[in-house]
This record gives C-alpha cells, sequence and structure tokens, in this order.
C-alpha cells in the first residue's frame, strides 16, 4: 500500500511543484512584498515593515484616476452587456432558420485577439490628418461635427473603450444564456399559453425567474472581468495609459513593476491586494442580494 | 342576441403580429451580426488597399475595386511579423502540451489512484481555482528574474503551465469511466501508466482535445505575461509584435500594412473555431472565462 501512495505522488508532483513555485508561494510572497517599506529591486534590501506602501498608492493620483476609469468601465459595461446579451439570446431562441449562423457568427470576438483587433477598432475611431475615420464619417451624416475618440475628450475616449469591452465580453453572455433559455421547461410556457399570459408577463414571471441563477453567475464573472480590465485600454490607447488618462488598476499594477514608471513591486503588490479586496467585497455583496431574488429549484 | 367573436379576425391579427414580431427580431439579430463582424470586415478591406489610395481616402470608401498584397509583403519584410508568429506557435505549442502532461496526471491521480489526503489536497487545488492571476503575478516576474529567465522560452511558459481548472475538468471526466474497466485491467496485469495511456484518455478524448483547444487559445492571445517578461523583440508573441508595430513598426501611418499583420495574426484562431465551432463553444460553456 506504501508504495502504491507513493506512485500517486509521483503523478501528482509535476502538478504541486508548478503550482507551489507559481501559486502558493507567490500568493504569499505579495502579502510581504506589500508591507515592505521602501524596497529596492535591484539590492533586494527594504528598511522597514508597516502600511506606507498602502498608504502611497491610495494617495497616488495615477492610482485614483485608475480606480475611477475602472468604476466606470464596470458601472456601465456589466449591466449593459447582459441586458444586451439577455435581448440577443432571447431573440436567438425564438428563432429556428439562421440560428446556427448567427450563433456562430456571435461568438467570433471570443476567439480574436484582444490587441489586434483593439487596433482595427482604433482606426475606426480615430481621427488623423488625413481622415476622420469610419465612425465620424456616419456622425456627419447625421449632422454632427468630428469627434476624436482616441486623443480626443475624456468621455468620448471611455466610451469606445466601454464599446469595445462589451464587443468583446459579448459571446461568453451570449453563449451562457442562450443555453440556459433553451434548457426551461417547455410546460411552463404552455401552460402560460393557455391561460393567455402575455408575452412581457411571461418573459418576467417565468423565463427570468428560471434563468436567474445563470444571471446571476454571469454577473458575478462580469464584475470581477470588468474590474481586472486592461489590455482592452491598451489595444485602443496604447502602452502609455497614464497620459492617455485611460490607466485601470490592472494597467497601475503592472506599469508599478514594470514600465517607464516601474521598479516598485512593493507599490505594485499593494494596488494589487487593493484590487483584490474590491473584488471580493463586491462579489460577497453580489452573492448576499443575489440569494433573497434568485430561485434554485 | 350576443356580438359573434370573429375568430378569423382575431387569428389573422395574432399572425400579423407574429410576423411583425419575427420581422423585428431578425432585423435586430442582424444589426448585432454587423456590429460584430465589420470590425472584421474593415480589417480585410483595409489590408487590400494599397498604402497610396487609403492615404488618399479623406472619407474612407467601403470597398475596394484595386486589391492589393503589396501590404502583405510588407507586414512580413518589414517588420519580424514572421518571428513573432514563430514565438507565438512554440510557445502555444510548447505551453499547451506541458500542461496537458501536468492535468493528465494529476487529474489521474484524484481520480483513480488511492493514496492519503487525497481529499485535502484537492480541496487545496479547488480553493487555488480562486486565485487571481493579477495577484500572483508580481511575483513571478521577480523569481523569473532572478533566475535570470527573462527573454527566455523557459521564462515565458513556465508560469503559464498551471491550470488547476483544467485539472478539475479532467478528474470529473475521468470518474465517470465504470470502475470495472480498471480491475480487468489490473488483472490482466496492466500497468496505471498503461491503462491511462490505453483507456482513459481514448475514452476522454472530447474533454482533452476541449481543454486542450481552450489552452491554445489563450496562449495565442496571451499579452499581459509577456510583455512582462520579453523586452528583446526577439522574444516577442504576436499581441507584442502588434503593439510594437502600433508603436514603432512601419512609420506610424501605415495602416494598410498594420492592418495586413492583424488579419495574419487573427486567421488562425478563426480557421481553428469554424473547425471545431461545436466542441470550442461547448467546452466554453461548461469553463471558459472571459468577460
Amino acid at each position: 500500500m506504501e508504495k502504491r501512495s507513493m506512485k500517486s505522488w509521483l503523478y501528482l508532483l509535476p502538478a504541486i511543484l508548478f503550482l507551489a513555485v507559481f501559486m502558493v508561494y507567490p500568493l504569499i510572497d505579495v502579502f510581504i512584498y506589500s508591507t515592505e517599506e521602501g524596497y529596492n529591486f535591484a539590492s533586494q534590501t527594504y528598511y522597514g515593515v508597516g502600511p506606507y506602501n498602502y498608504s502611497y498608492v491610495l494617495h497616488d493620483p495615477y492610482f485614483l484616476m485608475a480606480l475611477k476609469n475602472t468604476f466606470i468601465l464596470v458601472v456601465i459595461t456589466v449591466p449593459l452587456s447582459t441586458i444586451l446579451a439577455l435581448l440577443i439570446s432571447t431573440g436567438l431562441n425564438s428563432i429556428r432558420p439562421l440560428k446556427e449562423l448567427f450563433q456562430t457568427v456571435y461568438f467570433l470576438p471570443y476567439v480574436t485577439n484582444t490587441l489586434a483587433v483593439g487596433l482595427v477598432f482604433m482606426i475606426l475611431f480615430k481621427k488623423t490628418a488625413y481622415t476622420d475615420g469610419f465612425v465620424n464619417l456616419i456622425l456627419n451624416w447625421f449632422g454632427h461635427s468630428s469627434i476624436d475618440f482616441i486623443d480626443g475628450p475624456y468621455w468620448a475616449k471611455m466610451f469606445v473603450l466601454c464599446l469595445y469591452t462589451v464587443w468583446v465580453v459579448m459571446p461568453f453572455k451570449i453563449l451562457i444564456l442562450t443555453s440556459a433559455l433553451a434548457s426551461v421547461n417547455q410546460e411552463y410556457y404552455n401552460a402560460a399559453r393557455v391561460d393567455g399570459t402575455s408575452r412581457f408577463r411571461i418573459f418576467m414571471r417565468i423565463t427570468l425567474p428560471m434563468i436567474s441563477p445563470t444571471l446571476v453567475y454571469l454577473i458575478i464573472t462580469g464584475f470581477i472581468g470588468a474590474f481586472k480590465a486592461y489590455s482592452d485600454a491598451v489595444a485602443l490607447f496604447g502602452t502609455d495609459l497614464n497620459a492617455a488618462e485611460m490607466n485601470t488598476i490592472v494597467g497601475y499594477v503592472y506599469d508599478m513593476l514594470y514600465g517607464n514608471s516601474g521598479g516598485y513591486p512593493s507599490y505594485a503588490s499593494a494596488a494589487a491586494i487593493i484590487l483584490f479586496a474590491i473584488v471580493l467585497t463586491i462579489t460577497c455583496i453580489n452573492l448576499l442580494v443575489s440569494r433573497k431574488h434568485v430561485h434554485y429549484f | 342576441m350576443e356580438k359573434q367573436i370573429d375568430y378569423v379576425k382575431i387569428e389573422r391579427a395574432e399572425k400579423i403580429r407574429e410576423r411583425v414580431l419575427k420581422t423585428v427580431t431578425y432585423a435586430a439579430l442582424s444589426f448585432w451580426a454587423l456590429v460584430v463582424l465589420f470590425p472584421f470586415y474593415w480589417m480585410v478591406l483595409t489590408s487590400v488597399k494599397s498604402y497610396g489610395s487609403y492615404n488618399a481616402e479623406h472619407i474612407p470608401r467601403l470597398f475596394t475595386l484595386s486589391p492589393t498584397l503589396q501590404n502583405y509583403v510588407d507586414a512580413f519584410t518589414t517588420v519580424s511579423l514572421a518571428r513573432y508568429f514563430t514565438n507565438t506557435v512554440i510557445f502555444t505549442v510548447v505551453t499547451t502540451g506541458v500542461m496537458l502532461v501536468v492535468t493528465v496526471l494529476a487529474a489521474y491521480a484524484f481520480a483513480r489512484l488511492e493514496f492519503r489526503g487525497k481529499n485535502l489536497l484537492f480541496t487545496l487545488f479547488l480553493s487555488l481555482m480562486m486565485i487571481p492571476n493579477e495577484l500572483v503575478i508580481i511575483t513571478n516576474y521577480v523569481t523569473i528574474t532572478d533566475f535570470d529567465l527573462r527573454n527566455s522560452f523557459a521564462g515565458l511558459i513556465l508560469p503559464s503551465v498551471t491550470s488547476v481548472f483544467y485539472i478539475y475538468l479532467l478528474k470529473e471526466n475521468f470518474e465517470q469511466v465504470p470502475d470495472q474497466l480498471y480491475y480487468a485491467a489490473k488483472v490482466d496485469g496492466t500497468s496505471d501508466l498503461k491503462y491511462l495511456w490505453k483507456v482513459m484518455i481514448p475514452i476522454c478524448r472530447p474533454t482533452i482535445i476541449t481543454i486542450t483547444i481552450l489552452k491554445a487559445i489563450e496562449c495565442w492571445n496571451s499579452y499581459v505575461w509577456p510583455r512582462l517578461i520579453t523586452d528583446d523583440e526577439a522574444y516577442f508573441l504576436v499581441s507584442n509584435g502588434i503593439q510594437e508595430i502600433r508603436e514603432n513598426g512601419f512609420g506610424r501611418e501605415n495602416i494598410p500594412a498594420m492592418m495586413a499583420a492583424v488579419v495574419v495574426i487573427s486567421v488562425p484562431l478563426i480557421v481553428l473555431f469554424l473547425i471545431f465551432r461545436r466542441m470550442i463553444m461547448a467546452g466554453v460553456s461548461r469553463g471558459g472565462t472571459k468577460g
């Protein structure tokens, strides 16, 4: 028996090694880093232990900007993409011809490189000396003057960022919601139809409660994903997000670690832990709220 | 006498309403399909416009009458697109390969073998799924730098291998294989490793293919870790390559060549998706996260 036990551990050894070195140790280490004051990356020395790193990060105007941008992004994109995905999935489930084709098309953004397609969005929205870009062309048709969405006013940039984020996260939501909607027992609908219930009422009273667990799952993962937004912003505005006023919390962490202002793993750790705390809090609130409203069958 | 209910009329009204609803639904769905597809169309379109004609269009044109492939030539000759491409292929294949070996062995141990502390260890594994990447990436960056592995494939690959979730997914699948097969194989004197190779893996092939594809997509699109760990162009992956091209490549204004590079980068995954569409979509709904 002892020999067999040994063998099991042998099978697990690679996984345990990888996880220990690249997940468990870093997880402990990041908390240690975040408390080491004045850490020097080159000599790997520090002169004290305390909460200074957190206080530095929380007073850093760049961090506050990143915090603000991330919150705006979350508040706009999570509800918008969830509602939009719900509408599209409901539509998808009510048709038969072309359904597969639509589903395939809708899924495409999932398998594309965020950086690459972000570049296309940038070109669609960018105003240069040569051309105002495609989106401005449409704006002009409606009699609106051209806006520079990439280097222009704050809200124009935020608009593009939100739009691109929604575009990127939709495939996952549509996929999950479509299969959730399809799995609702048809008999409930038949019963409601016999009673002459209106479509809207059927949706509110049958569909929504039946898929509410899936919705909660999507909202929670949506919040988590949106709080970690970063590469979408890089794709649109380039690597120097601070200059573009479009940095996000994750972007701040990486900038602190590496890049023009980099070399401060302590500040990066503190910022990452603050982000983790925010995400954890929001997730707990989501779970608490949903417990009151979700129907589990 | 009571007024008779005109059933014909009601039915007709209902039919019209049905048809209007269908039309609106199709219109809305087509609109979203257009929103999804338009960037792809624009990317291909721009990539076949010549440099001169693109820059001459103050009002962008929605089609071109004189397509050219010159931009694709430029994309491969002016910048090191071929190298970014090769790097990404190496990175994706090796990372996915190592991940598969590690995952299959671990999932097999959890599903099939008996040893002390199995449940405790599995719970520990599961709890690791909640750890966000942003939290561990900082120390990993320091570790890799300390080991002098920056700008190397080892540095790129090693921290990207682990995926607790895939171990979990595969373990669940392994457990569905009937015990009798295992006992029969044991009676015949088959070793555990041979049983895993000859019985478990063939039976669970769909799940293994699914996690392979999901991991490959993840590798192909990874940006953050490669950006942290490479600053030598010789080790850039496509995501970093595209960022590099954007900031220093071709000269800022050669957008058609940039779009050609974007097309080249996007095509492999789109082809993979069209081939394995069902498997990928089923796999993502079981275990994907993005957004």
